[in-house]
């Protein structure tokens, strides 16, 4: 069997992804098996409402390359095919960039000197371990001044425990390449959203990505009230459903500010989000059922 | 011994730039015979790493010095591994002119990092 | 005569949704009104900023940032090295008898690796297109801003190449001011955001994930040598919360220059497209944000 992993994004911040992913997972936990993996490797939060017992770090790593200088003849061929500029030629010498460096092992292939070896370089932990109500928990952790965080979400995701029923990922803001990343192979998508001209904006954005990853997915308008219903009127007629709508509260933002998860202080809300994937697992099955183009 | 000044434009009277990276041009400025070329900037699309490319494209036309506003951490190594003096002016200059006058006349501190 | 140097100033925050951009667009109205500056938004992936502030478009420009492998399928013998090569799993095996290797261009990171490696020179490395940036007039001055095409790369050097637009025009026109408002986390696109900066604005919202993220986006701050002033958001939804980042702030020697209560009437004038200040200039909002313009200022000059 074969897991249904659901994303949760949004394009803008701060809407609510991280009260959605919590939520679905504590609801889906009552009588499915199920994982979660936090893939906001730069501002990870979920282990602050869920709360799980780590009992596993593993550094996450980057190839930096090493300069033999006794072998190299500085003939300058890795920095002039180096797409990133993580190497320099100055003096007699082959300069190395870390931080610039994207692990992608070209210039150790191109050396004529074999002069290149490559060496692991840490940039974030993996924390791996588990709730008290039984969800497995996996977070990745970005080491504050490094500037990559997607090589640590496609390393968090080989920890996807295939064995359970349902994935949940925490997916960062934006739509860019840490977006994609988290995204990518997922059988789902829920895009939350709030009803103002902002939500509306990066909404659309997102809705970009996932036609270009052809996924689908269906949208939450929380704090439902404090804008306008363009929102709504955009989606109208477009293969993505407004699936639930929480109002704005302010015992919903104290709760939350507490460390809470919703469905936790708020249980009216449990029905909802059962509802919601029981309609996510309807359409993931439904299109797994389909002939592969 | 030549000198090179990021400027915002190709000629001798261009206002100097403070960036060093991301400066559209160098005046290359030959001090023994007053010669002088503008060189465009191939670093200034680049993606991160413009002070490193821009460091290296100072080196690979020969320069003995480089005149900026600021050299970022990644220019400042690759400049003094290769033994070109970073010198900086501020931003009281008007021309590149002028602060090729300023360096003759020693008026401008050299950075070291 | 002494021309005076920009000063920059960045609006960060670690979490998404605490602020950033209700507060730029205030600051701009207010600094407006007293010098002539620039302003930017890096935040590239959701850029809301022209929003607010009613932006009308002078130019539009492509940015094309990264390449991306393509694999001409007559010229592939299948020797498989692209696949073995590739660090970012974007090569995909034949599906097939007589199929040829194919790039997955969602995940290629154009490094070439394949490019140079392979022995039938089957493979081109071609530019993508990854988004517009553009040039922008407002009532308060000009803005440069930009849209990554969904799913794109290069997030961070789109930031750096509006900065750098802004940078060069605030040098021709002789401004004064640069306001850039910032792209939530700490990764590349903040880095590229911040360099340059004289100071980082902060906003911190109250409760366990804002303060979290604070706490990163600060040590990243520190890091980088960048000197901080918080403002705290939504103050009054969680007191104890705000409290936490006053200690925080103490205990870092960091100052609180503002601590604006949660009103209702910022989604409402984000709706009219108008800064709070220009919306409620009365209100209790726009009088915290004039705090936290006079305490920038006071700091920057």
């Amino acid at each position: 069997m074969v897991p249904i992993k659901i994303a949760v994004a949004s394009g803008k911040g701060g809407t609510g992804k991280t009260m959605v992913a919590t939520s679905l997972a504590v609801c889906l936990a009552e009588i499915h098996s199920v994982q979660i993996l936090d893939c906001d490797v730069e501002a990870p939060d979920t282990h602050l409402f869920l709360k799980p017992t780590i009992t596993e770090n593993q550094p996450a790593t980057l190839l930096l390359p090493q300069i033999d200088e006794y072998l190299c003849t500085t003939c300058g061929i890795c920095v002039d095919n180096c797409v990133y500029h993580a190497l320099a030629k100055a003096g007699d010498k082959i300069l190395v960039f870390p931080q610039l460096c994207h692990g992608c092992g070209s210039c150790q292939l191109l050396c004529p000197e074999k002069a290149i070896t490559e060496m692991p370089r840490e940039i974030g932990q993996i924390n791996l371990g588990e709730t008290d109500s039984g969800i497995r928990f996996g977070m990745g952790e970005l080491t504050i001044s490094e500037p990559m965080g997607t090589p640590i979400i496609h390393q968090l995701k080989k920890y996807s425990d295939e064995a359970r029923e349902f994935i949940i990922l925490d997916s960062p803001p934006g739509a860019s390449c840490s977006v994609v990343a988290t995204l990518y192979n997922t059988d789902y998508v829920l895009l939350v959203t709030e009803p103002t001209p902002f939500g509306l904006h990066d909404l659309k954005q997102m809705i970009g990505v996932l036609s270009v990853l052809d996924i689908p997915g269906g949208v939450i308008i929380n704090r439902d009230g404090i804008g306008d219903n363009q929102v709504e009127n955009f989606l109208t007629g477009t293969p993505y459903p407004i699936l639930m709508r929480i109002p704005f509260h302010a015992e919903i933002a104290q709760g939350l500010a507490r460390g809470q998860v919703l469905v936790d202080f708020s249980p009216n809300y449990s029905e909802q989000f059962n509802m919601l994937y029981e309609n996510i697992i309807n359409i993931v099955e439904h299109r797994r059922l389909l002939p592969q183009s | 011994m030549i000198i090179t000044i990021s400027s915002q434009n190709n000629s001798l009277e261009s206002a100097p730039s403070l960036r060093f990276g991301r400066a559209p041009y160098f005046i290359k400025y030959n001090l023994s015979d007053d010669t002088w070329e503008a060189l465009q900037n191939a670093a200034v699309n680049e993606r991160g790493g413009a002070g490193i490319a821009a460091s290296q494209f100072i080196i690979d036309n020969e320069s003995n010095a480089a005149l900026s506003g600021h050299f970022g951490p990644n220019a400042a190594r690759v400049l003094s591994q290769a033994g070109i003096k970073m010198i900086s002016f501020d931003e009281t200059y008007q021309t590149v002119q002028s602060v090729i006058d300023a360096y003759k006349e020693n008026l401008l501190n050299e950075v070291s990092f | 005569m002494k021309k005076n140097a920009v000063k920059q100033c960045v609006i960060l925050s670690g979490k998404g949704g605490t602020g950033k951009t209700s507060i730029c667009a205030g600051l701009i109205h207010l600094s407006s009104q007293e010098m002539p500056g620039v302003f930017v938004d890096a935040d590239v992936d959701a850029a809301n900023l022209a929003l607010v502030v009613n932006a009308e478009k002078i130019n539009s420009n492509r940015f094309a940032g990264s390449q991306i492998a393509s694999i001409n399928p007559n010229l592939c013998i299948n020797c498989g090295i692209c696949f073995d090569v590739c660090r970012f799993e974007a090569i995909q095996e034949p599906q097939s008898n007589d199929a040829a290797y194919q790039v997955i261009d969602l995940l290629c990171e154009g490094c070439a690796s394949c490019y140079h490696q392979c022995p039938a020179d089957a493979i081109e490395m071609k530019i993508e297109q990854d988004g517009e940036w553009f040039h922008s007039h407002t009532k308060f001055g000009h803005l440069f801003h930009a849209e990554l095409l969904p799913a794109a790369e290069n997030s961070g050097k789109l930031v750096a190449e509006i900065k750098k637009q802004a940078e060069a025009f605030a040098e021709a026109q002789d401004l004064q001011f640069i306001l850039v408002d910032g792209p939530p986390g700490i990764g590349c696109p903040v880095i590229s955001a911040s360099t340059g900066a004289d100071l980082a604005l902060l906003v911190a919202e109250p409760g366990v994930s804002g303060f979290n993220d604070l706490q990163r986006i600060i040590l990243t701050l520190e890091h980088f040598k960048i000197p901080i002033q918080i403002c705290i958001n939504k103050t009054n939804l969680y007191p104890e919360g705000a409290l936490q980042i006053h200690e925080l702030a103490e205990s870092k020697g960091y100052p609180i220059t503002g601590e604006i209560p949660f009103d209702s009437d910022i989604p409402k004038a984000m709706v009219q497209g108008q800064p709070i200040t220009i919306y409620s200039p009365e209100s209790n909002t726009s009088k915290e944000f004039g705090k936290v313009w006079q305490s920038l200022k006071q700091a920057l000059w």
